[in-house]
């Protein structure tokens, strides 16, 4: 595993950190656009003759993280006149230390994992758990829909870390099915999102609270 | 061949919806395609074919065991979705009608997947394609289910991924070479990474414990159902839940074959009793029938985990409370469908008297609800009673202790809803709105249909079924 790759996941929990400290949308989508195109990246960075069907993922990965789903989910905040500010249940400096903290832990947990012997030194496992983690504090964190989205697809993102570990052995047909369906998911969220402003004249998920025991 | 044109048939149909001119007559699609899948799905019941180890898509036992029943409830709600859509004349009908044949195929691959991400992105898309379905009243509440349930449901299907790469992985770890057929993985066996192995079980049985609604990640469940029309509801309740039983069905047999099965029959057995309760704590609350059916849903996929959780017997028992669960769940939701449009609202506040006003809706709701709670002689009875006895004889007596306390208790919860909406005079407001509704055949017989086949399961579980359920127990616990 070389070092760049190792550089750019690096990059990437770095940006989980950034994402957790965005106090404005724009700024909170550009980190999750980053990270989408280093991890389109990484793939490419691993091998070294590279296959045109890892090459594939690498593009779509990039595009669609990096540009497509970046690019709808502006749209979305101007199409519906989306306040700017974040609006977070847990607060920054909280969210920050839990995602410090849930960064450390990823490490030394991932430490602990059996790996192979190609993987060990690598910084994959522990960089898909701490985005997984990340996404897992944004959803639960933040009250706006659009923010709640970009915590869905650093969670993703995690899991496409993570997917790096099986890219050469499962046949491709796992990853094509995932970028298809953060695609197809991100859209159908598109749609919700613009219903949900059509309804409630807003994007906080705070007035979705008629259903409650 | 044959179990291709399962998932062909209602894909054709969604084309043939979609390309539909008429939305007065584009529903009689549903009944039509999903004749042709249950007279497919029956006739490969009793006649199976024989399935190549190998094959990613195939009907196996397990297969067999479970996708006629959700056929047969599918057949049925799409009888009844015909009167029910020509009472929906307002709201466009093509997009509910291909997503719902959408859902029929996707779940028969679902059933059929014999390979980790044919399962995954199987589930994925049924997830995905029941969204339409859920927002069809477009009002504010239902998107409002839809988000949640989108939220949740995604965040689940996301775990799964990321528990099918740990099982993945613990396979390549192990020597394997990439096959992720469950055949491969089970045949693998002790020489799957262990440490691996319970990461992705715990990844798995949350994902797909979330679209099966087991507790706690059951939040989307009572919002989607309290706000789906009532044919949506029985199919997520009867269906699409099902599907995510048979993945952790599958996902189980992989680990216990890894030599890990007593730490997955202790979690699926924890999980089950809680579920149980806070299904029971909640019925005892809620004053929403819909909502009710939901909570008794929870309740349900509680009992099928505990099943799964006692080995081949009690795997034999979970895979005959399925139909159970399909049929009866089915004929509450379908006659609470009708009680909720005669009265205009789905709170015991505000129902009531509903005897008088829905006189058929009401009795089929009150027997719906004595079969669902495991009243003899139905069919839930007597596979919640073999739950009991294989508890008892594998020395599990405190857990089934707390399972008969739960199903009281959610006794008592379903009889207060129940008998508060039938029992009564009715409100003025109902009386006026009962004025446009009217129990017709259309939307009579299908919720009666399905109590039949419940009393029928109780009364003569057919042979042809019992092999069924004990091949599919053969296949996924080899030592019961």
């Amino acid at each position: 595993m070389s070092i760049s790759v190792n550089l750019l996941i690096g990059f990437a929990m770095g940006l989980n950190l950034i994402a957790l400290g965005s106090n404005r949308l724009p700024s909170l989508i550009r980190a999750m656009s980053v990270q989408g195109v280093l991890l389109g990246i990484i793939p490419l960075l691993m091998e070294n003759e590279i296959d045109w069907r890892v090459a594939l993922v690498a593009l779509a990965t990039a595009i669609g993280k990096g540009v497509v789903i970046p690019g709808l989910l502006r749209r979305a905040m101007r199409a519906a006149s989306i306040e700017r500010e974040v609006d977070p249940f847990i607060g920054f400096v909280p969210s920050l230390l839990l995602g410090a903290a849930g960064t450390v832990a990823a490490v030394a947990l991932a430490q602990g994992l059996p790996l192979l012997p190609e993987h060990t030194g690598s910084l994959l496992v522990p960089g898909a758990l701490a985005s997984v983690l990340t996404g897992f504090i944004l959803l639960v964190g933040r009250s706006k829909a659009i923010s709640q989205v970009c915590g869905y697809l650093i969670l993703e993102n995690g899991i496409y870390l993570f997917g790096l570990l099986l890219i050469k052995a499962t046949p491709l047909l796992v990853e094509a099915g995932v970028l298809l369906d953060v695609t197809v998911g991100v859209f159908v969220i598109g749609i919700i999102v613009d219903h949900i402003q059509r309804a409630f004249d807003s994007l906080d998920t705070r007035k979705l609270t008629a259903l409650r025991e | 061949m044959r179990e291709i044109l399962l998932i062909l048939v209602p894909f054709v149909g969604v084309g043939a919806a979609a390309l539909w001119r008429s939305d007065r007559t584009r529903p009689w699609l549903l009944p039509a395609v999903s004749l042709i899948h249950v007279v497919l799905s029956f006739w490969l019941l009793v006649s199976p074919p024989t399935v190549d180890p190998g094959a990613w898509l195939g009907f196996d036992p397990l297969a067999r065991a479970v996708l006629p029943a959700v056929s047969l409830l599918f057949f049925v709600c799409a009888v009844y979705a015909v009167p029910y859509l020509a009472l929906r004349p307002e709201r466009p009908n093509r997009v509910f009608v291909c997503a719902l044949l959408a859902v029929l195929g996707l779940l028969s691959a679902g059933h059929q997947a014999r390979q980790l991400a044919v399962l995954w992105i199987a589930t994925e898309a049924v997830t995905l394609a029941a969204v339409p379905l859920l927002h069809f009243n477009g009002t504010p509440r239902a998107f409002e289910a839809t988000w949640k349930y989108l939220l949740v449901g995604g965040t689940g299907i996301a775990l799964s991924l990321l528990g099918s790469f740990c099982l993945g992985y613990a396979s390549l770890r192990g020597g394997g070479v990439g096959d992720l057929t469950f055949v491969a993985l089970t045949a693998q066996g002790a020489g799957l990474s262990r440490p691996w192995v319970l990461i992705a079980w715990v990844l798995l049985l949350v994902g797909y414990g979330t679209k099966m609604g087991l507790a706690p990640m059951h939040t989307w469940k009572p919002d989607a159902y309290g706000e789906a029309p009532g044919i949506v509801g029985a199919i997520l309740a009867g269906a699409v839940t099902s599907v995510a039983f048979t993945a952790i069905l599958r996902v189980r047999a992989v680990v216990g074959a890894a030599g890990q099965g007593h730490v997955a029959d202790q979690t699926l057995l924890v999980i089950g009793l809680f579920s149980m309760v806070t299904a029971a704590v909640f019925l005892l609350s809620t004053r929403d029938f819909k909502r009710m059916l939901a909570y008794s849903s929870v309740e349900h996929m509680g009992i099928l985990s505990i099943g799964a959780a006692l080995g081949g017997a009690g795997i034999w028992a979970a895979l005959f409370h399925v139909w159970n669960n399909s049929l009866t769940k089915g004929a509450l939701f379908l006659s609470a469908a009708n009680i909720r449009r005669a009265a205009g609202s789905a709170s015991m506040d505000e129902v009531r008297g509903m005897a008088v006003l829905t006189p058929r809706s009401a009795a089929i709701f009150v027997a719906g609800m004595f079969a669902v709670t495991a009243t003899p002689p139905f069919g839930p009875f007597f596979s919640e009673l073999r739950v009991v006895r294989v508890g008892l004889a594998s020395g599990h007596g405190v857990a089934i202790a707390l399972f008969l306390v739960c199903l009281l208790f959610a006794f008592f919860g379903l009889t207060r809803v129940v008998f508060g909406v039938v029992d009564g005079r009715p409100r003025q407001t109902t009386r006026r709105a009962h004025q446009r509704f009217v129990e017709s055949a259309g939307v009579i017989v299908p919720p009666l249909l399905l109590l039949g086949f419940s009393l029928w399961l109780g009364l003569f579980t057919p042979a042809v079924l019992q092999e069924a359920w004990s091949a599919a127990a053969a296949q996924l616990a080899p030592t019961p």
